[in-house]
């Protein structure tokens, strides 16, 4: 983890947001203060199949060290983890939901982020629903929108950059990761 | 709570969009953590050592990012590739080994046998070779339209069209693709509008800003600015929906059924490109190469100012001079392209054009004209920081037809000219004492 110190940047590119939304749900001081305290995450929507963008955002998480644990009803158990079919089934604490489902199923996600004590709702990319961004900030959370989790870890680690993105990160200072 | 504060301070965010320049320098490049090397390292390396077993397969599904071999990424290379993808306000990057091999990657990544395109005819001529005889051999047909024309391009759309192409400023006429038009046309065909900006660089027009989807540039040509490297770009808005693109779109038996566009979304383009399209042709840039272009891109938007500044000066010599029948540089007020250039190459229709010799043996003065110069060089390249001279009929066009030259807009006398950034007086100078030894 860096030493966190200050960035300046525009981090404005890929999302449907207006502009008043993205100040609220992609502001890159609270996703980097997300990205560095949280330590369990719950995927709601987290598919057992290898090939699928849940899995491979899942499978990043755990790699780079947060326990990552499965909300799909139809699963067991994905990539050693055992899956719960909703989040009020999860017997203990989890810092992070991040959704993979319709927009249209985020009110009920973010009642049950709320009810189980999460300190983060994050909604991936195109997953859009203002009403549940409502109720998990009015529930205390933080709320993270139409960003993708590992897109943003890999952009404040500096490993997105391998793959020639455009991380928007401007900065003279020696490198270090940006959370 | 208080406790987890004290691990990770004050995150701060101090919002600002950088300006050109200062992207120029900066993006794609934070210092190195461990020397603080300020200047881009030259990461001189075919592979990287992989963390462990673990890492290294996920790696290899994509699951991570990370370098894995030259051919496919390089740490250089990625400081060229996001500095070009910020400068033309794009998502992303994939640079290649040349420009030619930009253009074809990206159709590679695009098209499948059977599939055609609708292609402006002003091209550059090695592109209409490609696009022509070598697509033709992988089962791809292009068809040509007069760039100017904008029902040409919805008339030549088939089922089968699956992009179009132009180029920002049309090799060698100095025509300005009408870029908002014709991709407003490509859109509602749903194909994308791929463009070719290597005349302008993104200094003096950024095409995503005016809907195009995909851009490539031969950066062996101002990017690089100095004429020492081969070296291409393709760059990606990441806004087309490539969701019917079976290439890009359909299930991957390379990559164990991964469907790059689901997975990767707006980079789904770019990352095909990337993990098949360079992996498996090949054209991967050298990092020393992507060091000299990262040299060049800190100075573009000074030497660019200054080429157009010199290109301008020269186009309105040459119109005076009673040996020139013709220039055609958009920047001038009377040429059929000065709107177009006024609304997307405000600062100048880059330093490339074209002029014709007043003489009943046009062959024959193109050849006296040349052979006189002293600070122009003749060679087959645009671009760089010295001012070049070609006869396009006999050297870069030579492989076309008579009918496919009329059908380009060339001439047999004519003469392009790419302006450097000498002092603005000898460049006039060389060009007078040429023209004067030129018989009529």
């Amino acid at each position: 983890m860096g030493s966190g110190s200050s960035l300046a940047a525009d981090v404005s590119m890929n999302t449907i947001l207006s502009p008043e939304d993205q100040v609220k749900y992609m502001d890159p001081g609270v996703i980097r203060t997300v990205l560095a305290t949280t330590k369990t995450v719950a995927i709601v929507g987290l598919s057992p199949k290898p090939e699928r963008p849940s899995y491979f955002v899942g499978s990043y998480l755990q790699s780079e060290g947060y326990r990552v644990i499965p909300v799909n009803p139809r699963a067991t158990e994905i990539f050693g983890e055992k899956a719960y079919p909703d989040l009020l089934s999860i017997p203990f604490p989890v810092d992070m939901v991040d959704v993979f489902r319709q927009p249209e199923e985020c009110v009920e996600i973010a009642k049950q982020a709320v009810q189980i004590g999460a300190k983060t709702l994050w909604l991936q990319l195109r997953v859009v629903n203002l009403e549940a961004a409502q109720i998990a900030t009015d529930g205390g959370l933080k709320v993270i929108m139409d960003r993708c989790v590992k897109i943003e870890h890999g952009r404040y680690s500096g490993s997105l950059h391998w793959v020639g993105m455009n991380t928007e990160i401007i900065s003279a200072r020696r490198g270090q990761r940006y959370f | 709570m208080s406790v987890i504060e004290v691990k990770v301070p004050l995150m701060t965010q101090q919002k600002r969009k950088f300006g050109f320049e200062t992207r120029m320098l900066h993006a794609g490049h934070i210092p190195d953590p461990v020397t603080g090397a300020r200047a881009a390292p030259i990461y001189q390396t075919t592979s990287y050592v992989f963390e462990d077993t673990d890492k290294a397969a996920q790696l290899f599904e994509l699951k991570q990012y990370g370098n894995i071999y030259t051919r496919i990424n390089n740490p250089t290379t990625a400081i060229f590739e996001e500095r070009v993808a910020s400068l033309e306000n794009a998502t992303g990057a994939v640079a290649t080994a040349s420009g030619m091999a930009a253009q074809f990657a990206t159709m590679m990544t695009l098209l499948e046998p059977g599939d055609e395109i609708v292609s402006s005819s002003h091209l550059y001529g090695g592109t209409k070779t490609q696009f022509t005889h070598t697509f033709k051999k992988l089962g791809v047909t292009a068809h040509f339209v007069d760039p100017t024309d904008l029902e040409a391009w919805d008339k030549a759309w088939t089922p089968k069209v699956k992009a179009f192409y132009g180029e920002t400023i049309g090799n060698p006429q100095g025509s300005i693709l009408d870029i908002e038009a014709v991709a407003a046309i490509a859109h509602r065909r749903g194909v994308p509008l791929i463009v070719d900006s290597t005349f302008a660089t993104p200094y003096l027009c950024r095409p995503m800003d005016w809907g195009a989807d995909i851009v490539v540039h031969s950066a062996t040509k101002f990017i690089g600015g100095h004429g020492s490297s081969i070296a291409g770009v393709v760059v990606d808005s990441g806004k087309f929906d490539f969701s019917t693109y079976p290439t890009i779109a359909a299930p991957d038996p390379a990559y164990h059924d991964l469907r790059f566009y689901e997975t990767f979304g707006h980079y789904g383009f770019l990352m095909k490109t990337r993990a098949v399209t360079l992996r498996d042709t090949g054209a991967a840039l050298s990092p020393f190469n992507a060091f000299l272009l990262i040299q060049g891109l800190e100075t573009l938007s000074v030497r660019m100012d200054r080429h157009v500044q010199n290109a301008l000066a020269v186009a309105k010599f040459l119109k005076a001079h009673p040996k020139v029948a013709w220039v055609a540089y958009a920047g001038l007020e009377d040429s059929p392209y000065h709107a177009l250039a006024q609304k997307y190459t405000p600062r100048g229709p880059g330093a490339v054009f074209t002029f014709s010799l007043k003489s009943s043996n046009a062959r024959l003065a193109g050849k006296q004209f040349i052979e006189s110069l002293h600070v122009f060089s003749h060679l087959a390249n645009i671009g760089d920081v010295r001012s070049l001279v070609i006869h396009p009929a006999s050297t870069t066009h030579q492989q076309l037809s008579e009918e496919e030259l009329i059908e380009a807009g060339i001439d047999a006398g004519m003469i392009r000219l790419s302006i450097g950034l000498e002092t603005t007086e000898d460049l006039l100078w060389d060009l007078d004492q040429a023209l004067q030894q030129t018989s009529a």
